[in-house]
């Protein structure tokens, strides 16, 4: 049989972390990313990464950290890889260190480590208000040296298209654009991992980065895929609105006393203290992203009739806020161009994660023999709602499943990717060669962002804080609609080379189809779990509801089927945080 | 308010002529250059009304922290995404960097940064990635110097300041000099400094630095590059006295 080939699709740690360990097995890897890999999304991540190593004497420990992501994710995460991946957790903190990411350091010298939401316990390692970004950079280094050895090819503005499957239903390999020379390609591969990270941009603005489209996941969804849990997607609570994103203010400004308000009849008004006495400013994040929604949307006093509230910290000494959240007010400052020790912050909920994304099985491959998914874009690990700080650890951890499984994979298979016919490959090749002769022949009247921007407007207001049966039937509506406008855009670009325009059509109408899981999927779920809420249905119904959602692609639309959760490790109780966590 | 000027040199691939082209775009606050040209997306009509195709850029995290959208505005180095238009003089001027190829329009390509990054081995030539326990202790005070080396984004600013590096020139410039210190100091750091240093000593590495320190100025990131540049002509200036030595 030829040499294994593995193909990665994707740049940030999740996708990084899989190479390395395909590497290290001694295999090639060839990887692709829109942006080069050090430009990921992955950089943004500012609070840090999660692990129970009990250095405070907390009586912390894998097994707590364990029970505090189940009950977080309200039961819906299949709990045996959850715990091991809070299992693996201390083991990976120390590789990073090795790595030599800069951790923030006690004065004796070892790691330090914070607290952070939906836990009582100093878990979260972290590197300064850059966590992300010093993780992605380190693993960046390990590629970049196994690049220089000959392991790695890296194809760094390329767009993956679909996955190549053969005739049995395997996957063999993939085609993607090269983004200049606007040409399709395909390569031959005995595995493929997807790693593209989240949908954000589904939503037009969110906290997360352009390319975080789910072009790559609605695409291989539109091949077989399944899709998991699309529904469930998390709203953090204060971002800075802004005219091309949603900047994300921590939660570590009400930690330190930062308070929400707005204007009514006339006065300040502190609406999460009057509603919540108990705990305040300090609910957690969706408690505190629904009553923003109500103050702006139901009841109209967003301030200065936009859809905005204060975070107020004036009140405070501006020393010790430079002391304590330094880096977080320079976001502020930078981007709102006003100083927040002197003028209250202006913010407003907005679209932060997805804990849904693509169907995979424990050691992380699809339903689609060869495909693997790991990231933000598998659905593994967050259950109903994340942790923060958990995402960058399952980024890492699935990556370390992933890629040995890969070289398992490949070594069992009977055929290999290089011998299947070429007419599979051509076929494929083809077809989404005419995707864009189409697209570059569109007249149409319609502009592609424009729909973009009304597709984002539709999902913020009806299928993220709050969703109401009514509202998501007519967004589903809508997005039918659209996808109906897209047949008459007008392309701008006639250009053959750096596309911008002609590459968004195609991730347009893949943002469609991923848009219509995650309304589709909300509509059918009448209970309210983790972040999904509905008022019509506000009690989790663990007798209806306690599955996984798997969304099958139809011509028709989404084909939801319901799987089973494995629970057999905690059993499912309550979740409120408004009284301590009893144990599980 | 009057709408916004924007000038945007422009080319259509890397052999073709530039050209100008302007754009007029209705007034709001809170604009960025990034949304600036959004809007062109959206609209894209030149000033004069007439129809054209949409300006190419690079642009990824939108929080000045990838390094993606450097281009110069109003003749300044500096990324598109932190440029608050409310805080531009008018009209406002975008130009593609120049020290490295372009692309189209304002996307350029700044492979050649992380290829510098491969000649000084910018790594930590770990054993691999089992469980093989905790990492070496660091002081506070080392961790605070490679926490702010790095923050370098790769964003070339510095480069694009720096005198002494161009086409002509085999001078690794100033963010590669950065991160060859940030490996250095690791505690394995001493275990594979010889080549590194070695390589900022070849050709085109710290001795053709005229030492102007333009590259400090405009980094966005406030990277230490003083400090580190001159940690390399310590390193390079010691490795030198050893060499000769060791004849
Ligand atoms: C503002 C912010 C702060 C956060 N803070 C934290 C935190 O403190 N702690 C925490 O645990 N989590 C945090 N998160 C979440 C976390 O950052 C992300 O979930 C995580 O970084 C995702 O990593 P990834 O490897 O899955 O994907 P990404 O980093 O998004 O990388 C995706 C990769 O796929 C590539 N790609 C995408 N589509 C295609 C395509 N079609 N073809 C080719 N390549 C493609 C991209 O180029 C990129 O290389 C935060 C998120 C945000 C938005
Ligand atoms: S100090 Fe050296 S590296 Fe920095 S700009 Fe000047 S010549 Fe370039
Ligand atoms: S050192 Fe500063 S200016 Fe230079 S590439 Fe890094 S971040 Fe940019
Ligand atoms: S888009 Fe990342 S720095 Fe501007």
């Amino acid at each position: 049989m030829a040499e294994q080939r593995h193909l990665v699709v994707g740049g940030g740690l999740a996708g990084l972390m899989t190479t390395i360990k395909i590497c290290e097995g001694g295999a090639a890897v060839d990887l692709f990313s829109v942006v080069p890999v050090k430009r990921s999304h992955s950089v943004c991540a500012q609070g840090g990464i999660n692990a129970a190593v009990n250095w405070k004497g907390e009586g912390d420990s894998p097994a707590v950290h364990f029970d505090d992501t189940i009950y977080g994710g309200d039961f819906l995460a299949n709990q045996p890889p959850v715990k091991s991946m809070c299992d693996a957790g201390p083991a990976i903190i120390f590789l990073l260190d090795r790595m030599g990411v800069p951790f923030n350091r006690t004065p004796e010298g070892l790691l330090d480590f914070r607290r952070f939401g939906g836990t009582k316990h100093h878990r979260t390692a972290f590197a300064g208000a850059t966590t992300g970004q010093q993780m992605l950079y380190a693993l960046d280094e390990q590629v970049r040296r196994y690049e220089a050895q000959g392991l790695v090819r890296k194809f760094e503005t390329c767009e993956f298209l679909g996955a190549i499957i053969d005739e049995g239903g395997v996957c063999r390999g993939l085609t993607a654009l090269d983004l200049r020379s606007m040409k399709v390609e395909a390569f031959l591969g005995d595995t493929v991992a997807l790693a593209t990270g989240g949908p954000g941009i589904v939503f037009g603005r969110s906290t997360n980065s352009v390319v975080n489209t789910g072009t790559a996941a609605s695409a291989v969804y539109q091949q077989g895929a399944y899709y998991g849990n699309g529904e469930f997607i998390q709203v953090h609570p204060t971002a800075i609105p802004g005219e091309d994103k949603l900047r994300l203010i921590s939660e570590s400004v009400r930690g330190e006393g930062g308070r929400m308000w707005t204007w009514r009849n006339g006065e300040k008004w502190y609406f999460l203290e009057e509603m919540y006495p108990a705990y305040g400013n300090l609910v957690p994040r969706d408690i505190a992203s629904r009553a923003v929604f109500k103050v702006v949307f139901e009841m109209g006093l967003g301030v200065d009739g936009e859809n905005a509230v204060y975070l107020d910290v004036t009140h405070k000494d501006p020393e010790e806020l430079t002391r304590k959240l330094g880096g977080v007010l320079e976001i502020y400052e930078k981007f709102k161009g006003a100083d927040p020790r002197v003028v209250p912050m202006k913010v407003f909920p907005a679209m932060h994660y997805s804990m849904g994304g693509l169907w995979v099985d424990y050691v992380q491959m699809t339903n689609v023999p060869g495909l693997f998914a790991v990231g933000e874009v598998d659905y593994q690990y967050h259950g109903a709602n994340r942790l923060g700080a958990n995402s960058l650890l399952s980024c890492l951890f699935g990556g370390m499943v992933c890629g040995p499984k890969m070289l398992a994979y490949a070594k069992g298979l009977t055929r290999a990717a290089a011998d299947v016919g070429n007419g599979v490959v051509e076929r494929e090749r083809r077809r989404q060669e005419d995707v864009y002769d189409r697209i570059y022949r569109m007249d149409g009247a319609e502009n592609a962002y424009a729909l973009w921007r009304e597709l984002g407007e539709w999902m913020t207001q009806h299928v993220t804080v709050e969703r109401h049966n009514k509202n998501l039937k007519l967004t589903d509506d809508k997005i039918v609609e659209l996808k109906d406008r897209c047949g008459r855009i007008g392309i701008n670009d006639l250009g053959r080379w750096l596309n911008q325009e002609v590459s968004f059509v195609r991730q347009l109408w893949n943002m469609l189809e991923l848009a219509r899981v995650i309304t589709r999927g909300a509509l059918a779920r009448d209970e309210s779990r983790g972040a999904h809420y509905k008022p019509e249905f506000p009690e989790r119904d663990d007798a209806r509801f306690l599955k996984t959602t798997k969304a099958r692609w139809t011509s028709d639309g989404p084909s939801l089927s319901y799987e089973d959760v494995d629970v057999s490790m905690i059993k499912p109780r309550p979740r409120h945080y408004d009284v301590e966590k009893r144990a599980g | 308010m009057d709408p916004i000027r924007l000038r945007v040199k422009r080319q259509a691939r890397p052999d073709a002529e530039p050209y100008w082209e302007e754009f007029k775009i209705p007034y709001r606050a809170g604009h960025n250059v990034h949304s600036l040209l959004m809007e062109v997306q959206l609209r894209p009509l030149r000033a004069d009304g007439t129809r054209t195709s949409p300006v190419a850029w690079d642009a990824n995290c939108l929080e000045e922290v990838c390094g993606s959208c450097t281009m110069f505005v109003n003749g300044q180095i500096r990324q598109a995404c932190s440029a608050l238009v409310d805080t531009l003089a008018r009209p406002i001027v975008l130009e593609p960097m120049k020290k490295f190829p372009v692309v189209r329009d304002l996307a350029v390509d700044r492979s050649r940064m992380f290829e510098s990054l491969k000649r000084v081995r910018a790594w930590v030539p770990i054993d691999g990635t089992y469980d093989l326990g905790p990492g070496p202790r660091m002081t506070e005070e080392v961790q605070q110097y490679a926490y702010a080396l790095s923050r370098c984004m790769t964003c070339g600013c510095c480069l694009e300041a720096c005198p002494q590096y161009n086409d002509h020139s085999a001078f690794i410039g100033p963010a590669a000099v950065g991160q060859a210190i940030l490996k250095n100091l690791h505690p394995t750091g001493p275990l594979t400094k010889e080549e590194r240093t070695a390589e900022l000593m070849g050709i085109g590495g710290i001795v053709d630095c005229g030492n102007a320190q333009n590259c400090v100025v405009v980094c966005p990131k406030e990277v230490p590059l003083t400090r580190a540049i001159g940690d390399a002509g310590r390193e390079t200036t010691k490795k030198f006295f050893r060499d000769i030595f060791r004849r």
